[in-house]
């Protein structure tokens, strides 16, 4: 145990969170590219599946590295997303950023014609930003000097810089946020410019995460820090959420985006809503900067904030998607969390949980918000995906974590989860949109 | 292969042009460049010719045909 550790406070009187207050904010289109799919569709075909995207890592050397297995984009094609000149100009998160808000407005069925750009927003997080483009320039700074670095290599490492591009590409003229509260960012960044729809900043927002992270620098230093699996005789089995056997996370890329728009403005234009961002819960653990309180305090606090902005009870979510990242410490902590704000509805089958992660790896900044996508499709097909590689669980992870195969249940509201290192929890909630009740107008 | 020639085909690979030949006349603005592409391609002739390029002297390069002049003159020195 390492001796920095703070010893664990008890736990205070619990607060309790009041409903929230605002415009109601409602999803209208959903994308995501990731390693197992280069839309939302395809990447919940390949979940419910069990598809995994976790392969022998190809973009540099892993001869001299305990981990050599990540879930690369590989099928990804930005041909038709961005010209040839401009793809230099970008690292890969900024790509699969724009690839999303292209798929994903045109989903959305906005006319911004009628419309107007000036109340549509952007909020785009990245847990870290253009770190390839930093070692690779760095390298050159170290090789040729100063007049050996690009140009480009400020506006392509910012991690805000995604937010740029996709404004530019589509006119977005309203807020621009930048959330980086690394592996809870895309979660938080959902929930953020949610807020912003709810004071009356935006009307829409089109909120989400990328990442482009696999890089010999991160690589290693997860590696350094042996939060990343060994095991790399077999890649597909490699990242095992809850299962007895897991050792750590499997690196992955992608991204993903919801359109977020006030109820109103969709319900005016006669948007298809796919749910309801009915709650949004955010803390911070304040006990260690990696590790999490083992019985997740500042993930429950997330949770249950969550539910009491949402006005609901424990018994009305019939689906979690799991941080799940396959860390030892990680897993149980969160199973604790889960059991102690779920009580006896997280054991009785009432509360499935599934584990995105087990098939395309931890997408650090963008998990949140592919979790977010895909919670969005179980929602709305009553699908959820199963856990892949939980074959024997965990003594310290008893909850129904949907082991082996993909099942059907219709859920009204889902919740899904992230928490990041520095200590960041964050949770949403989405439940099926219901109009208001009429009040006696006719 | 001629200098001209040798900045030609520096312009066309580094502006991405979908095209085979550029002229002296043709402006950098033109082709579609903007600061930072004509930053990065200066710093490609640069390299290629193993010269230096003074900022007030690269605010002036503005055509294929001033690039061209400029490196000759400097190449020649």
């Amino acid at each position: 145990m390492n001796a920095s550790v703070p010893s664990q406070a008890p736990a205070a009187t619990v607060p309790v969170w009041q409903p929230a207050t605002g415009r109601r904010v409602v999803v209208t289109a959903v994308s995501c590219v990731t390693s197992v799919g280069g839309d939302a569709v395809s990447t919940f075909a390949s979940l419910l599946a069990g598809r995994s995207g976790i392969r022998e890592i190809s973009y540099f050397d892993t001869a001299d590295y305990d981990c050599r297995v990540a879930g690369e984009m590989r099928d990804f094609d930005v041909g038709p997303y961005v010209n040839a000149k401009d793809v230099r100009r970008m690292d890969k998160f900024v790509q699969f950023a724009i690839a999303c808000s292209d798929m994903a407005l045109r989903d959305s069925g906005l006319d911004f014609e009628r419309t107007g750009h000036h109340r549509v927003g952007v909020s785009i997080g990245t847990g870290i930003g253009g770190l390839r483009v930093i070692e690779e320039q760095t390298q050159k700074l170290q090789e040729r000097g100063p007049r050996g670095v690009s140009p480009f290599v400020v506006p392509m490492m910012l991690g805000s810089i995604a937010n740029g591009h996709v404004a530019i590409r589509h006119q977005l003229r309203g807020p621009n946020l930048h959330v980086s509260t690394a592996c809870a960012t895309g979660s938080q960044a959902i929930g953020e410019a949610a807020c912003a729809i709810q004071r009356g900043d935006a009307d829409v927002m089109l909120a989400g995460a990328a990442e482009s992270p696999i890089t010999p620098l991160f690589v290693a230093g997860f590696g350094a820090a042996r939060a990343l699996t060994t095991r790399n005789a077999e890649p597909s089995a490699a990242s095992r959420p809850f299962d007895s056997q897991r050792d750590g996370f499997v690196m992955g890329e992608g991204a993903a985006l919801l359109v977020l728009e006030s109820e109103e403005h969709a319900r005016r234009r006669g948007a298809d809503i796919w749910g309801e961002l009915a709650g949004y819960g955010v803390s911070n653990d304040a006990f260690h900067v990696t590790a999490p309180h083992a019985s997740g305090l500042g993930a429950q606090q997330a949770m249950r904030m969550a539910l009491g902005r949402a006005a609901m009870t424990p018994e009305d979510i019939g689906y979690i998607n799991a941080h799940g990242t396959a860390t030892i410490l990680g897993d149980a902590a969160e199973t604790q969390a889960v059991q102690a704000v779920f009580g006896n509805h997280a054991l009785d089958g009432g509360l499935w949980l599934s584990a995105t992660k087990s098939m395309i790896g931890h997408l650090l900044g963008a998990s949140g918000a592919v979790e977010a996508v895909v919670s969005l499709m179980s929602l709305r097909h009553g699908q959820v995906h199963p856990t892949l590689n939980l074959a024997a669980p965990d003594a310290d992870c008893r909850l129904d974590c949907v082991p082996g195969a993909a099942r059907e249940r219709q859920l009204a509201a889902v919740m899904s989860n992230s928490f990041g290192f520095g200590g960041t929890n964050a949770s949403l909630i989405f439940k099926r949109y219901e109009r208001p009740s009429p009040r006696g107008v006719f | 292969m001629p200098l001209e020639a040798q900045v030609k085909r520096i312009v066309i690979e580094q502006l991405r042009l979908d095209r085979s030949d550029v002229e002296r006349e043709d402006s950098f603005s033109n082709l579609g460049a903007d600061s930072l592409d004509l930053a990065e391609l200066l710093m490609r002739v640069e390299q290629t010719f193993e010269l230096r390029i003074p900022a007030d002297s690269a605010r002036e390069l503005r055509s294929v045909g001033s690039l061209i002049d400029y490196v000759a003159s400097v190449a020649t020195r």
